[in-house]
């Protein structure tokens, strides 16, 4: 793919803990395009705030290990930066957009004075734009508040984080990142703070944002909902895996691989109610003891000989990919 | 068996807070404000609102777990709100409360056993035995393993310590229980084994549920009637089939709207704007209209009443869609 901003190539990361060692993200390849909204959609503990904090550089090492793997942005692969180089990617080229606003942003600034930091950011590090008046930051803060549909820039500038409510503390928090011109946002669990009327403002607010200013989303969430609401593409994680990769619409309408298919009938949505829910039986397997095989196998209502054997590569299905030997044959 | 009912009628509870500036000046919060409901034994009577708008504050004033400000609990027309501390204990056993949060609200130096055997000391006259077995035989119905009763709560995942608070509600066999988000902490999978779970022990009881969520499509799943709540108030009651496919409530229409759909090539638009208000600073007149897209001069002033519009379908809006 030529217009590819992030390539994550067969990436494994583990950490070493007294317990063992966790297999966090194993052999893990995700990418995204150019102005691209992908979901990334998992339960507790698949690993997609890893791979999330892995993408921004954000690991500690130890006790953090890449194992194997790169992270190409831009074509770059970023994992061998440097913290110097990652520092200057940080913010600029890659923003992160956390879940709750409230202990992102610090208490004791405006929230105007935080977009400008970021907005200096960008100019100390862009040399076209070295010479930004003072006059010109702040229209440029009030600028970013309005593009979050903040009616009020001037007066909400003004105000501390504790000042606003959930989903004005978010919206700056977005406007932050927005602010730097980043080309990739990651949003970890953006509305899992917020309730569902507010959830609903802030996702259309991303969705038409995408169109505004020209950057890719990788939106992390537990939430199948959220995903559908914004995503063009979706990645589906389980034990620190990809285990399918389709486009939004035909996920929902024929997921293929038998974890995506249990999660997303187990919702209640549209259930009646003399209709049980189905249940994905045990639950999600600590990554210290992944199981043998397909990761999935133990839970699998397909489970076959050799789930138990050998781990499935991903192979192709219609627009997309799954890791299932339900599926044709590796590809 | 003989039909039991829980009913609230009026029920209120205000917190007062003083204000940060001056001790003297008094806030009034207003986190229930004049409920009234009626459960019947096997029926759900679902809650659905967001966060702040009183539903947990609710549910633990049904329970009498914090008293009133006003208003009438009563337990199969037996009122409770008059009871000394004492009687108010004996009744307990009937009324139980599953929590939220299944790691908080368990104590961690408690083994699974005595977590679920500490209720059975409100019931008389029962032997070491007879409790002994009351525990292990709830903690197969819930689905946990009984060679598991020597654990302590860490040493079990989210959804099996889920299953002991619902254990322990369960053990005293009450005829009513509230579930205040029984499923919000817990993955997807895992949740919907709670909910079959709890549909499973509502059939085999009879019991009555007050089921409280801020998830419309759990609650919707769960329940018989729904009541949507705002700020304090139940802003509409009715038949959970009917109250989300035709709300007449423009919050209800509103809360709908904004659910996700699971349908990408039909996203949900928004209805409203903002976000709801503290409930210290109420809205004069119909407490929605300031987000309400359809608010009138009359909304401002007057504060509408909830009336019986169809048999069971009661809405509080001057007008309603």
């Amino acid at each position: 793919m030529s217009d590819e901003l992030l390539h994550v190539d067969s990436f494994s990361i583990c950490f070493d803990t007294l317990d063992g060692t966790v297999k966090a993200l194993n052999d893990l390849s995700l990418s995204i395009g150019r102005k691209e909204i992908v979901g990334l959609v998992g339960e507790s503990g698949s690993g997609k705030t890893v791979l999330g904090l892995s993408i921004m550089g954000l690991i500690p090492t130890p006790p953090g290990r890449i194992v194997s793997g790169r992270i190409l942005f831009q074509g770059t692969d970023i994992t061998s930066l440097g913290q110097a180089g990652m520092e200057n990617l940080r913010g600029t080229g890659i923003s992160m957009i956390f879940q709750e606003p409230m202990t992102s942003l610090n208490p004791v600034y405006t929230v105007g004075n935080q977009i400008e930091e970021s907005i200096k950011l960008r100019i100390q590090r862009n040399s076209e734009e070295k010479t930004a008046s003072k006059e010109s930051v702040r229209r440029e803060v009030l600028e970013a508040l309005r593009l979050v549909r903040i009616a009020d820039p001037e007066r909400v500038g003004k105000r501390y984080p504790h000042e606003l409510s959930g989903g004005m503390r978010q919206r700056v928090m977005i406007a932050m990142a927005l602010a730097a011109k980043p080309a990739l946002i990651i949003a970890d669990e953006p509305t899992t703070a917020l309730d569902v009327t507010t959830q609903a403002q802030v996702l259309q607010l991303i969705r038409d944002l995408v169109e505004e200013v020209n950057a890719s989303i990788l939106i992390i969430t537990h939430d199948f909902g959220v995903v559908a609401e914004i995503a063009d593409r979706v990645d589906v994680m389980y034990a620190g895996r990809i285990v399918e990769e389709r486009q939004v619409a035909d996920i929902f309408e024929d997921p293929k691989h038998p974890y995506t298919q249990g999660l997303l009938h187990s919702l209640p949505y549209l259930k009646k109610a003399e209709q049980r829910l189905e249940t994905i039986p045990g639950s999600v397997p600590s990554l210290i003891h992944i199981p043998s095989g397909c990761p999935f196998h133990p839970r699998c209502k397909y489970v076959m000989k050799e789930c138990s054997e050998v781990e499935p590569a991903s192979r192709n299905v219609e627009n997309g990919k799954v890791a299932c030997f339900l599926y044709g044959s590796d590809r | 068996m003989h039909s039991t009912s829980f009913s609230a009628q009026n029920l209120t509870k205000y917190f007062v807070s003083a204000s940060r500036l001056s001790r003297s000046v008094k806030q009034h919060i207003r986190a229930v404000d004049d409920v009234s409901f009626e459960i019947h034994s096997g029926e759900t009577l679902g809650v659905v609102g967001e966060s702040g708008c009183g539903k947990t504050t609710l549910a633990r004033t049904a329970l009498l777990l914090t008293p009133p400000s006003a208003g009438k609990i009563f337990l199969n027309e037996k009122e409770l709100t008059n009871l000394s501390p004492a009687q108010l204990r004996a009744m307990r056993a009937h009324m139980q409360i599953v929590f939220q949060d299944p790691i908080s609200s368990l104590d961690p130096r408690m083994r699974a056993r005595n977590i679920v055997m500490e209720p059975l000391s409100i019931v008389p006259d029962k032997t070491k035995a007879e409790k002994d077995e009351a525990v292990a035989e709830i903690f197969e119905k819930v689905g946990l393993n009984p060679e598991h009763l020597n654990r302590f709560p860490h040493e079990f995942s989210g959804g099996q310590r889920q299953r002991i608070g619902i254990a322990r509600a369960f053990v005293t066999k009450p005829s009513f229980i509230i579930l205040d988000e029984p499923t919000s902490a817990l993955d997807a999978s895992v949740q919907s084994q709670i909910l079959n779970l709890l549909k499973d022990l509502q059939r085999e009881f009879q019991l009555g549920y007050l089921f409280i969520s801020h998830n419309v499509d759990v609650v919707r799943y769960m329940s018989n009637r729904i009541a949507v709540m705002y700020l304090g108030r139940f802003v509409e009651i009715g038949d959970a089939r009917e109250i989300f496919s035709h709300p007449l409530h423009p919050y209800t229409e509103a809360l709908v709207a904004s659910v996700p759909k699971l349908s990408p090539r039909n996203r949900s638009k928004p209805k409203v704007a903002g976000e709801t208000p503290s409930p210290i600073d109420i809205p004069t007149g119909c407490r929605f209209h300031p987000r309400c897209p359809y608010a009138q001069d009359k909304c401002k002033t007057e504060d509408p009443q909830l009336t019986e519009v169809e048999k069971g379908r009661w809405v509080s809006c001057h007008f309603p869609l």
